[in-house]
C-alpha cells in the first residue's frame, strides 16, 4: 500500500497528475463529492495543529467520507506510552487511510511500516512536510502555469525551514530553476542541501538583501524568523525587523509576482500586503485542502 | 610474533591498526566457539602497522560492517590451507543494529525498541543517514583513528 513520507516519494509525473486531479476538483466539486462515501480517514495529531489538520479532514467531508482521529497526543493512548507502530496497527483496522503529525522526525515512516493502510505524513517535527509542498507546487502551478524557467526566492529563516527544504527538493527537479536565498547569516540555508542543489547544477544565489534580490524575482517564499533561534534579542530585533515584507519593499517587485507564506505568519508579512493581488498566501491554505483531496482520491485508488 | 598458520577459517587483513578489538566486538567474535586470534599493530609495508584478525573456523559473518568500519579491508577464506578467495568488502547499501541515531528529535530517541537502521546516501563519501529521520549518522570514535 502506497504511502507519502516526503515529497521525493512522488514522481513529477505524479505531482502533475495529482495537479491536474485538483484542478478538476476545483472546477466540479461536485463530481467528487461522494468519491469517498463508506471510507475513513483517520486524523492523528499527536501534536497542535490548525491549517493541516482540519484541511485535511474537510477534505475528506468534501469527499463524502467520514473522520475519525485525535487532534492532541494527551487524548491518545500515546499519553500511557504506547508505542506509534502499536497505535497504528490498532487503527489500521478502523480506519482506509491515515494522516499523521508526530513531534519526532520519522514517525510517520515507522507508521508507514505498520500497517497495510495508507499513511500520509502531515509534518514530523522539523522534518518534512510533503503536503505543504504539494500545495505550494499546485500554487505555483497556478499562478505561473509552470515548474520550469522561474527565479524563485526564499527569504527569512532557512535554517529550519522545513517547508523550504521540501519545495527546494521538490523544485530543484524541474529546468532552468535558480534560487535566491535571502537570510540573516545565522538562518542561511543549511550546507548539505546547498552541496545538493550544486550538484544538480542549478545555480543559487545567497543574499542578506531582500529589496535587493526583489527586480530578478517570479516568486517570493516568505518564512518566519522565529526568536527562540536567537542567544541575542537586540540581533532578533534587527533581523527581524529586515524581513519585514512591507508594500514599499515591493516597489520594484516584478507586475506577476507570486509571494507565499507557508503560514501562520506572525508580523514578516505587513497586513497590507494582504490587499495586493500578487499575495497568494491565503490561496496556499485553499489550494492546500484541494491536493489533500487528490492526495486522497490518489492512495486509496478510487 | 607467530601466530599459527590457519587451516580451515578467515583471515580478516589489513585492518586499520587499532580497529581489531572494535571489529572484534561489532562482529560478535566473543560468541564464537573457534579460536579468534587479534593481532595487533603487526608491521606493514603499506600501512607501517595494521592489526589482523583470524578466526579458526570458516562461518558466516556480517561483512558488511567490515566495510563499514574500514573500508580499506581484505578477506581470505582459507580451506585445507589453501587461500581459496579474497576479497575487499564493499560499502552496504543498509546497516542495521551498528550505530545508533543521536538526533534527540528522531523517533528512535523514544522508542527503544526499533531497530537503528541506516542507508547508504553517497557511495563515495562514505555518507550514511539514519531511515527514520534522515539525520547523517555521525563519526564514530574508530573511525577518527
Amino acid at each position: 500500500m502506497r504511502s507519502l513520507i516526503d515529497i521525493l516519494d512522488l514522481t513529477t509525473d505524479e505531482i502533475e497528475e495529482l495537479i491536474k486531479v485538483a484542478g478538476d476538483i476545483i472546477e466540479n466539486p461536485a463530481k467528487y463529492s461522494e468519491k469517498c462515501r463508506g471510507k475513513k480517514l483517520a486524523s492523528l495529531f499527536f501534536e497542535p495543529s490548525t491549517r493541516t489538520r482540519l484541511s485535511f479532514e474537510a477534505a475528506m467531508y468534501e469527499l463524502g467520507g467520514n473522520v475519525i482521529g485525535f487532534s492532541e497526543a494527551n487524548s491518545s493512548s500515546a499519553a500511557k506510552g504506547e508505542s506509534v507502530a502499536d497505535t497504528i496497527r490498532t487503527v489500521g483496522y478502523y480506519a482506509d487511510i491515515i494522516a499523521m503529525r508526530h513531534p519526532k522526525e520519522g514517525a510517520p515512516y515507522v507508521a508507514s511500516l505498520n500497517c497495510d493502510i495508507p499513511v500520509i505524513n502531515a509534518g514530523d517535527g522539523g522534518h518534512n512536510h510533503p503536503t505543504q509542498t504539494l500545495a505550494d507546487l499546485l500554487t505555483i502551478s497556478r499562478e505561473k502555469g509552470r515548474f520550469d524557467n522561474l527565479v524563485v526566492g526564499f527569504c527569512g529563516d532557512l535554517k529550519f525551514g522545513r517547508t523550504v527544504h521540501s519545495l527546494v527538493g521538490a523544485l530543484s527537479r524541474y529546468n532552468n530553476i535558480k534560487f535566491v536565498f535571502i537570510s540573516p547569516d545565522e538562518l542561511h540555508m543549511p550546507e548539505y542541501i546547498l552541496e545538493e542543489i550544486e550538484k544538480k547544477g542549478i545555480s543559487y544565489t545567497e543574499t542578506t538583501d531582500l529589496e535587493g534580490a526583489m527586480p530578478e524575482l517570479d516568486i517570493l517564499y516568505m518564512t518566519r524568523v522565529q526568536r527562540e533561534r536567537f542567544f541575542n534579542e537586540a540581533d532578533y530585533i534587527r533581523l527581524k525587523d529586515s524581513y519585514i515584507l512591507t508594500d514599499a519593499k515591493l516597489v520594484n517587485a516584478k507586475a506577476d509576482l507570486s509571494i507565499m507564506h507557508p503560514l501562520p505568519r506572525v508580523n514578516e508579512i505587513s497586513r497590507s500586503v494582504d490587499k495586493d493581488p500578487r499575495a497568494c498566501y491565503f490561496k496556499q491554505v485553499q489550494n492546500g485542502k484541494f491536493i489533500r483531496m487528490a492526495l486522497i482520491l490518489k492512495l486509496l485508488e478510487v | 610474533m607467530v601466530i599459527d598458520e590457519i587451516k580451515n577459517g578467515i583471515v580478516i587483513d589489513h585492518i586499520t591498526a587499532g580497529r581489531g578489538m572494535v571489529l572484534y566486538n561489532l562482529l560478535n567474535l566473543d560468541l564464537l566457539d573457534s579460536s579468534v586470534a587479534i593481532i595487533k599493530n603487526a608491521p606493514s609495508g603499506k600501512m607501517v602497522k595494521k592489526d589482523i584478525i583470524k578466526v579458526d573456523e570458516v562461518t558466516s559473518l556480517n561483512f558488511d560492517i567490515l566495510a563499514y568500519v574500514d573500508p580499506g579491508i581484505t578477506v581470505n577464506i582459507v580451506r585445507d590451507g589453501q587461500r581459496v578467495e579474497k576479497f575487499k568488502p564493499t560499502l552496504p547499501k543498509k546497516l542495521e543494529g551498528v550505530i545508533e541515531c543521536k538526533n534527540p528529535r528522531c523517533i528512535t530517541s523514544v522508542e527503544q525498541e526499533l531497530p537503528h537502521i541506516f542507508k547508504l546516501a553517497d557511495r563515495e563519501n562514505h555518507v550514511y543517514r539514519c531511515i527514520y529521520c534522515e539525520t547523517k549518522a555521525k563519526k564514530q570514535k574508530w573511525q577518527e583513528k
